[in-house]
């Protein structure tokens, strides 16, 4: 598989590392309380379909990524840069 | 036997090799299998269960019963296909599940055991006693049954694995294949050419057919003179595409020399990784047998196999050939034989209206109701008017039709469909991203609908690339209609083989629908059909349909079994090339290593880095020895110790300070200039990801330590909370960990030691506990930490990597003047352990900063990464498993971590574990072994006694419950 850096262009997989949902970008108040905390941390949609997920280009530029990738064809639809996706 | 003037091998060149012993000779261009039936060796191998003899049934890669072992020692290689290993001077084959020989076989006694052997027959008969299940049944089994072994030594041979991309890859270079590489190549596409074989031309080679007027090899020799003008094509034979992955990536294998005497600095096979925009699959059929009586002996083969033999290798497959087939096709085997002037025993046609093809017996409307012959075929029998009829042959030419080779296209996962007109399964459509199917492999069996079927996949393809399309101009071929009737197994006396390889019959198949095994896949799995190393590329279908007939189902009602990579066996030396020995894993080495080495010190691993475990002292013996002098020396003179594989994280900028009150539990923007605080880094779900001491070097300059283990995670937490969290912050950081090479000199002696390197003597006024600046080091900029992992008076003292080696020896140098010395990681971990100080054996990722009584530093005035998780219930109070010293009560013969901690009355089981050790350590100040561990409300324990119990290495003791700091509770002897 190959991701499509923003910086790096079409990289090998393996340059990456996964995180998971792109919803840790969304990160709650502090005092949000514990439900809104449960659900940050640890309860995640897993759909059959479009996924917005985090990718590090560990090996590359050190880019944190939010890919959207169909879960069923692997097919990736876009990639852009945490830190701009983030603002 | 070999016929004169026919056939594509160079007879100029003469090889001889070895066929079990026996020397033979062969040419240039032979395959083992064609070299072998030019010499008239029919038996070739073993079957896997009932060690029948078996000849080559095939001419390709999805050959079952032709499997040998090659080379000796190492590089012993077993179950290769003789019908693609090519020959070469000096090739030394072996028959394989043999003993003595194939042609002697004493194992063959299991031929008659058969009625026992049935399928699953190992389920039903080897249940009771179950305990002489593995001590006696399975080792039996296992070596009565198999394949082939390797040498038992590690093969040092070359593999290597190698990347490529290309706009269009075609799989396989037959006719179809040659003509979408030929229209793409013209097109200016970047193409990529693949073909298993060692030639290009795939069933060309093999037939007598005519393309544009001349013989298919010339027409070959035309398009690939062509395509290796072209800078834009890449030609690869020998290369096996063995499975379609995302995003158009192909793997594939490579034979680079495994058909050459001397390989030199060749590997033997090269992995590749082929990324593709678009893909021709033309990857051709397979002709399938028919299961009929006693139809596994040497002798009986493939039909096109027999035509390939004759056509492509001048090797005549017998001496008086019979055929049997349920379609057209077949009987040109019949026909080149002739005119090639081998005899024609008879051709049988399951059709009744089947033509007769040539000036030689045809029976039609019937079948082949046995065989007989001991090491090969001699018979076969016909039914005859209510009788049978005994016809004598040496070679039996067998089709029961093709079958697309459209294993890659199911490899993402879609289900081949059924085609009735050619009774076979075809791809389905779109089956995988970027792949068009092209000529046989969808079931376009003529050469010219291959050849337009090749240019409509080239035009489909490059359409999709946006290159020009233009009409192209085909040569006339052969256009003959494919005419079959199905037939998949004639009833009779006797076994009818379908899966050759692991030995399972039509019966088998009959048994396991009986026992109520219907679904494919369960009658794959109890019978194995299609689980050897061919993976079912002959018996499949066969197999599938004597299920459906028996399960009173339709083929297409009865399904597919799912192919999956690869599409052939895979060497996995090629898979992993590169990666052995320090392939494996890269070596990372501090600037003292050699130093240290010269010193005798043994190196231990921690992550990538090497570390001195200990520095033997000439008269020592034991790791213990020495461990219990460092300690003694730090804690009464001083020691030096590297200390460089920590991780550096230089961190600059005005939002530096907020970025490290976020990153960390407690503050950062509060620490002076010019001093150095502990720092503890939560995971956002609460519990401790590491620690370590951040300088502040400047007003926005910060110098962050990270633990060994941790340095490349945490600078991927950093990298994260900046980008996806603080993506406003202005604040850069990057690693310089091996930038500067950084020493521990610790004991009442260090500041004596430093002073010896330092331009200017230390001033203690200005170098109090947690101090830091920059000093200079013999005229070399540097920098001084006064912290201490040790408890006594410490420095850390750093300088750029380039001087590293240069100062550890000085400073090594200096301390022995002061009765001290290098010190390693065992003494180091003993004197962090008499301090209670923690590492990753403590905050091994299931603990929180209330586990390890550090609560009080997640700042109440601040929010920091981790910060409302560690709040949570259940993430503090008394049922936590907590930090506590542990001291063996009494004399102890051993004292490890990883036991488990009970109270003293309790029974050691796991369900009363209240606790475990993390580390221990022998410390000689106290003259006891010390250890750290978690226990369930451990804090308000101390003084208790419990029992640690380890199972696995048989350790019992009672130890009393501490404090985790034993050596200078109030911190005294670091602050000095």
């Amino acid at each position: 598989m190959r991701i499509p850096c923003p910086i790096c262009g079409e990289r090998d997989s393996r340059e990456f590392t996964y995180k998971g949902a792109a919803v840790a970008m969304q990160r709650p108040d502090p005092d949000a309380g514990a439900a809104a905390w449960d659900d940050y941390l640890h309860l995640r949609d897993n759909p059959a379909g479009e996924t917005r997920e985090l990718w590090y280009h560990g090996a590359g530029c050190t880019g944190w990524l939010v890919v959207t990738r169909n879960t069923l064809t692997h097919r990736i639809l876009a990639a852009g840069l945490a830190s701009e996706l983030a603002r | 036997m070999r016929l004169a003037g026919l056939g594509l091998i160079d007879r100029d060149t003469p090889l001889r090799f070895t066929f079990d012993g026996r020397s033979y000779e062969g040419f240039q261009g032979d395959t083992l299998a064609s070299a072998l039936l030019a010499n008239n060796v029919r038996l070739m191998a073993r079957s896997f269960k009932y060690h029948r003899p078996r000849g080559v049934l095939t001419a390709g890669s999805e050959e079952p019963n032709a499997l040998v072992t090659i080379g000796r020692g190492a590089a012993q290689t077993p179950n290769v296909r003789a019908t693609v290993q090519e020959i070469f001077a000096g090739l030394e084959a072996r028959g394989q599940n043999a003993w003595p020989s194939v042609n002697h076989d004493l194992m063959a006694v299991n031929d008659l055991l058969s009625p026992f052997l049935g399928a699953g027959f190992y389920y039903k008969t080897f249940m009771w006693p179950r305990r002489f299940w593995e001590s006696l049944y399975e080792p039996v089994i296992r070596r009565a049954a198999g394949l082939g072994a390797l040498g038992g030594d590690a093969d040092r041979a070359q593999y290597d694995k190698a990347f490529a991309h290309c706009d269009l890859l075609v799989i396989g270079g037959g006719p179809a294949g040659l003509v979408a590489a030929l229209l793409a190549g013209r097109a200016g596409a970047d193409v990529i050419l693949a073909d298993e074989d060692s030639r290009f031309g795939g069933r060309l080679l093999a037939e007598t057919e005519e393309v544009g007027g001349v013989p298919g090899p010339d027409w070959v020799a035309g398009v690939l003179a062509e395509l290796s003008g072209m800078g834009n094509v890449r030609l690869m034979v020998r290369t096996t595409v063995t499975g379609a992955y995302d995003q158009g990536t192909y793997g594939a294998l490579e034979r680079v020399s495994l058909h050459r005497t001397d390989p030199g600095d060749a590997p033997l096979e090269t992995f590749w990784r082929i990324a593709a925009k678009q893909v021709v699959l033309a990857s051709g059929a397979i002709e399938r047998p028919i299961a009929f009586p006693m139809n596994d002996r040497p002798g009986i083969m493939m039909a096109g196999a027999v035509r390939a033999y004759l056509n492509r290798w001048g090797v005549a497959a017998g001496r008086r050939v019979a055929v049997f087939a349920n379609n057209d096709g077949a009987h040109r085997t019949a026909r080149d034989l002739a005119r090639a002037g081998v005899e024609i025993a008879a051709v049988i046609d399951s059709r009744p209206d089947a033509q007769a093809s040539g000036d030689y017996p045809v029976f039609t409307g019937t079948t082949i109701t046995g065989t007989s012959g001991r090491h090969g075929i001699e018979e076969i029998t016909i039914p005859d008017r209510g009788d049978t009829r005994a016809i004598k042959c040496d070679c039996l030419a067998m089709s029961g039709g093709w079958n697309p080779a459209l294993h890659l296209t199911s490899h993402m996962g879609a289900r081949p469909v059924w085609q009735d007109d050619i009774a076979a399964f075809v791809p389905a459509k779109d089956a995988v991203p970027g792949m068009t199917v092209a000529g046989a492999a969808r079931g376009v069996f003529s050469t010219a609908g291959c050849l337009a079927d090749g240019a409509r996949a080239a035009g489909k393809a490059l359409q999709a690339l946006g290159k020009p399309v233009k009409k192209p101009e085909l040569p006339q071929a052969e256009d003959g209609a494919y005419a079959l009737a199905p037939l998949w197994q004639v009833p009779g006396k006797g076994r009818a083989w379908l899966d050759f390889q692991n030995d399972v019959t039509v019966k088998d198949v009959k048994l396991a629908a009986q026992e109520n095994f219907r679904s494919v896949e369960h009658m794959k799995r109890y019978t194995t059909q299609g689980m050897a190393t061919d993976q079912g590329k002959t018996s499949n279908i066969a197999a599938m349909a004597v299920l459906a007939d028996a399960t009173g189902r339709s083929l297409p009602e009865t399904g597919t079994t799912t192919f999956r990579p690869p599409y052939t066996p895979v060497t996995i030396a090629a898979m992993g090339a590169g990666g052995l020995d320090k392939g494996f894993a890269p070596e990372r080495f501090m600037t003292s290593h050699t130093a240290s080495l010269q010193r005798g010190a043994p190196m231990i691993e921690a992550g990538l880095w090497y570390r001195p475990s200990y520095f033997p002292a000439p008269h020592e013996t034991t790791w213990r020895e020495a461990c219990d002098r460092e300690v003694l020396m730090v804690r009464n003179a001083v020691g030096v110790a590297d200390v460089s594989t920590l991780g550096k994280i230089d961190i600059q900028g005005p939002d530096s300070a907020r970025f490290l009150d976020f990153v960390y539990s407690n503050r950062f923007s509060t620490l002076k200039p010019g001093r150095v605080r502990y720092g503890l880094m939560l995971r956002e779900d609460g519990h401790v990801m590491d620690d370590g001491t951040t300088a502040r070097l400047g007003d926005r300059h910060y110098l962050m330590t990270t633990t060994t283990a941790a340095a490349g995670p945490v600078m991927m937490h950093l990298d994260w909370v900046k980008q996806g969290l603080m993506p406003g912050a202005d604040v850069q950081f990057v690693s310089v960990t091996e930038q500067w090479a950084q020493f521990a000199v610790a004991g009442p002696g260090a500041r004596a030691v430093l002073d010896l390197v330092l331009d200017t003597p230390l001033d203690p006024a200005d170098w109090p506990f947690m101090a830091c600046g920059a000093v200079q080091v013999m005229g070399v900029a540097g920098r001084l930490f006064r912290i201490s992992f040790s408890g006594e008076e410490g420095y850390e003292i750093a300088v750029p990597a380039r001087f590293g080696e240069n100062l550890f020896r000085v400073l090594v140098s200096h301390a022995e003047s002061l009765g001290g010395g290098p010190y390693g990681m065992e003494a180091l971990n003993v004197l962090r352990i008499e301090k209670g100080f923690v590492t990753h054996a403590e905050i091994h990722g299931r603990v929180t900063a209330f586990d390890i009584g550090m609560q009080r530093m997640i700042s109440p005035g601040k929010d920091c990464i981790g910060k409302a998780a560690s709040q949570r219930p259940g993430l503090s109070g008394p049922d936590r498993d907590q930090l506590v010293g542990l001291r063996p009560i009494g004399a102890v013969q051993d004292f490890a971590a990883g036991g488990h901690l009970f109270a003293d009355a309790n029974p050691a089981t796991a369900k009363n574990s209240e606790g475990y050790v993390t580390s221990v350590g022998y410390s000689p100040v106290q003259q006891s072994y010390l250890g750290m561990g978690f226990l369930r409300n451990g804090r308000a324990r101390h003084g208790e006694t419990v029992r640690l119990v380890d199972h696995l290495r048989g350790i019992e003791a009672r130890c009393v419950v501490t404090d985790p700091v034993v050596f200078d509770p109030d911190g005294g002897r670091m602050r000095a």
